[in-house]
């Protein structure tokens, strides 16, 4: 087991920053997810900690020792990849024996580990089979059982689910969340999914443009997202986010809607604004409630059914859309009136020029 | 009369029956969704209402007249697929127009100018009209592919998978304005997707096809509340149904390897059978019924899927907000009762007959 520090690490490729310098401390046991659209850096970051791509400035720590410049097979971390890299031509028990029969073991060793990893995993009814006849799940599970039989200090797994049908990929996720419940491995896992991210991380880092946007527990990115950007990109559908301009203590939105600003944050917001006016209003699709009586108002734009509850989309003025989850209802003609509140506990503020949370740390 | 109406429509492709028997009618003005796994048949059904197929058996009706021995271009059907087939070195512009100045149409250059400006304003690319399609996002260029196929004002589409090679975000917000445009122009539009996200917020009504047969049809919440096989209520529904084992004992419903015991609803129930419980029907509740414990909790923010250990069983439960459980804890829960689904050992919904 092992702590991952990673200092200062940056990568470019020529012109190209693909990694701006980047401080995390992965620890003891810990589940890290990194999070972020297609060419966030997300791969690349966690490449550099295999070793698969070497830095351009900064160091990596292992348990307290310097890899920056070791070879992979130096590192004693594990990698998983999103396609099975398994061996066709060898049987499950092969591919799955074989880092061990590479590091030479004895081969009582190897068959009471193999045992043991294929328990967990419960594939021993596969160990004659070929890879190449197996599910996606049974093949992830090999390459999982492959990563395991070493016992390496770290697992680095880059989207090992992408290449599942959204079914699977839901079991899957279980089972490799609760493979980390029953190991407390180290492991720092790669997504462009917010939903696994949520599902499984300890911590999440969310990542854009080359750089971590924010670190921090579900809930946090969650219910306090750092920057409009984790804001969007987290949920689904993601914050509602409307600009408004705020005056005599309210947020007048675009159109006639107004916002009275809950009293907990007008020193946050007149601390962090000085002096400017613009602002955006944020809140969750269940923290708005549907009322007759409710301060926002504005009609049915369309209305989803989602199974156990519904999706009301409001235009609250010119082709401005919040989105509101409800419980299930008859759908709404659109054009239907709507009246909402927001509940204060909910809502938050972010600086439009800037684009970071406002924060409350005054009125905690 | 339907506007669109199959009567039993089969198709043998080498080596396998495409589609078996397959019928079903949709009106004007509406979104029909066939949904399905990958292989179930629902391209091809498409591709023989477009008349791009043609079937072994069966009809195709259009306002009530067969359109078999049709070709595809006197059929008026406009068809959008999963890859945006644009003209990369023309613009945003000149592709919106194309179909309006095929030498079938010949529309005159004034109406075409107003044809596009009004579709491109209705999809919010009116600021994209001189750009070409190759300098575009994949939203953007979905956007064009869509407007070209409305543009013509059809009497019907065919949509195959339109949003399935978009991130989810945009694939959020397509769906959402899709169906806007949808509703706002009354188009009658057939949808195909494997996704049931898309099929139970944007149907009026749905048709779930399997293997080549139609296996259920019935509005969004029909499918959702009435599933009549375990297939479709396994299909819809995220996390999926909890699908237990059970039998009749006594007056009772036990649930076999879980020590649940349920009253016996009115319905004439086998000896053995299944019971279908949707993870939002299962509650954790103070004083509920049941004994569990958390096996392990997955927060997503505006829920927390639970997995609760009950004797042998795993049962998911989907609780509102950030759950306060922990993995490991004992936790007590209720199901509700009036919402449980049975099925019988062949797969097929239990009902009062």
């Amino acid at each position: 087991m092992a702590t991952i520090e990673l200092l200062k690490v940056e990568k470019r490729f020529g012109e190209l920053q693909a990694v701006k310098p980047l401080d995390l401390t992965i620890r003891d046991g810990e589940f890290v997810v990194l999070l972020g659209p297609s060419g966030c850096g997300k791969t690349t970051t966690l490449r550099m900690i295999s070793g698969l791509e070497t830095v351009t400035s900064g160091r990596i720590l292992l348990d307290g020792r310097d890899v920056t410049y070791k070879h992979p097979s130096e590192r004693d971390v594990a990698f998983v990849f999103q396609f099975y890299a398994l061996y066709t031509h060898l049987s499950v028990r092969q591919n799955i024996a074989f880092p061990l029969q590479a590091q030479g073991e004895k081969r009582e060793v190897i068959d009471s580990r193999v045992k043991e990893v294929v328990d967990i995993l419960r594939i021993g009814h596969l160990l004659r089979a070929r890879p190449g006849r197996l599910s996606g799940g049974d093949q992830q599970r090999v390459a999982l059982a492959r990563a395991l039989v070493r016992r390496p200090a770290a697992f680095l797994m880059d989207e090992p689910l992408g290449a599942l049908d959204a079914e699977l990929r839901e079991s899957m996720r279980a089972e490799i969340k609760n493979l980390h419940i029953a190991q407390q491995a180290t492991t720092v896992y790669v997504t462009h999914d917010q939903i696994e991210a949520m599902a499984m991380g300890d911590r999440i880092v969310v990542m854009s443009d080359a750089e971590v946007q924010q670190v921090g527990s579900p809930a946090e990115v969650y219910y306090d997202p750092a920057n409009l950007f984790v804001a969007r990109f987290i949920g689904s559908p993601g914050m509602n986010l409307v600009n408004g301009r705020l005056a005599e203590g309210e947020v007048r939105l675009s159109g006639t809607n107004r916002y009275a600003v809950p009293p907990a944050w007008k020193k946050p917001l007149a601390q962090a604004l000085v002096g400017r006016d613009e602002v955006f209003l944020g809140f969750r699709p269940e923290a708005a409630h549907v009322n007759p009586n409710g301060a926002l108002a504005g009609e049915v734009y369309a209305a989803d059914m989602h199974g156990g509850y519904t999706v009301l989309h409001v235009n609250i003025d010119e082709n401005e859309i919040v989105h509101i989850r409800s419980d299930r209802q008859a759908s709404p003609a659109i054009g239907t009136p709507v009246r909402f509140d927001l509940d204060p506990e909910m809502v938050r503020f972010f600086d439009p020029r800037t684009e970071a949370a406002v924060r409350r740390e005054a009125v905690r | 009369m339907s506007q669109v109406e199959l009567k039993g429509i089969s198709k043998r492709f080498p080596g396998v029956q495409a589609l078996d028997g397959v019928s079903f009618a949709f009106e004007h003005g509406e979104f029909f969704v066939l949904l399905g796994p990958t292989g179930a048949g629902k391209t091809t059904t498409l591709r023989i209402i477009a008349g791009l197929e043609r079937q072994d058996q069966g009809s195709v009706l259009l306002d009530g007249r067969p359109i078999d021995a049709l070709t595809p271009a006197e059929r008026d059907v406009a068809f959008v697929f999963q890859q945006y087939s644009l003209y990369p070195t023309m613009t945003v512009y000149d592709n919106l127009a194309f179909p309006l100045r095929s030498p079938l149409r010949r529309t005159p250059e004034a109406q075409v100018r107003s044809r596009v400006q009004d579709t491109a304003e209705k999809l919010r690319i009116a600021h994209l009209l001189n750009r070409k399609t190759a300098q575009l996002s994949g939203g953007e260029m979905q956007r064009v592919a869509i407007g070209r196929a409305i543009v013509r004002q059809p009497r019907l589409f065919l949509m195959d998978e339109p949003l399935s090679n978009l991130d989810a975000k945009l694939r959020e917000a397509l769906r959402l304005e899709l169906k806007h445009l949808q509703k706002t122009q009354g188009s009658t539009t057939l949808f195909v997707t494997h996704d049931q996200i898309e099929a139970l917020t944007m149907a009026d009504r749905i048709a779930v096809l399997n293997e080549g047969r139609i296996v259920q049809q019935g509005a969004p919440v029909d499918i959702y509340d009435r599933p009549a096989t375990t297939f479709v209520a396994q299909l819809v529904g995220t996390p999926r149904i909890n699908l237990l084992e059970a039998g009749r004992d006594g007056g009772a419903v036990s649930v076999k390897g879980g020590g649940l015991s349920l009253p016996a609803p009115r319905l004439p129930l086998p000896e053995s059978f299944l019971l279908g419980i949707r993870p939002e029907d299962i509650r954790p509740e103070p004083k509920g019924a049941f004994l569990g414990k958390v096996f392990l909790t997955e927060p997503l923010g505006v829920e927390t899927i639970l997995h609760i250990r009950c004797g042998e069983l795993t049962l998911l439960s989907l609780v509102p907000g950030m759950a306060a459980q922990r993995v490991g804890e004992e936790l007590r829960f209720g199901i509700a009762q009036e919402k449980l689904h049975y099925f019988g050992l062949d797969k097929k919904r239990i009902t009062a007959e």
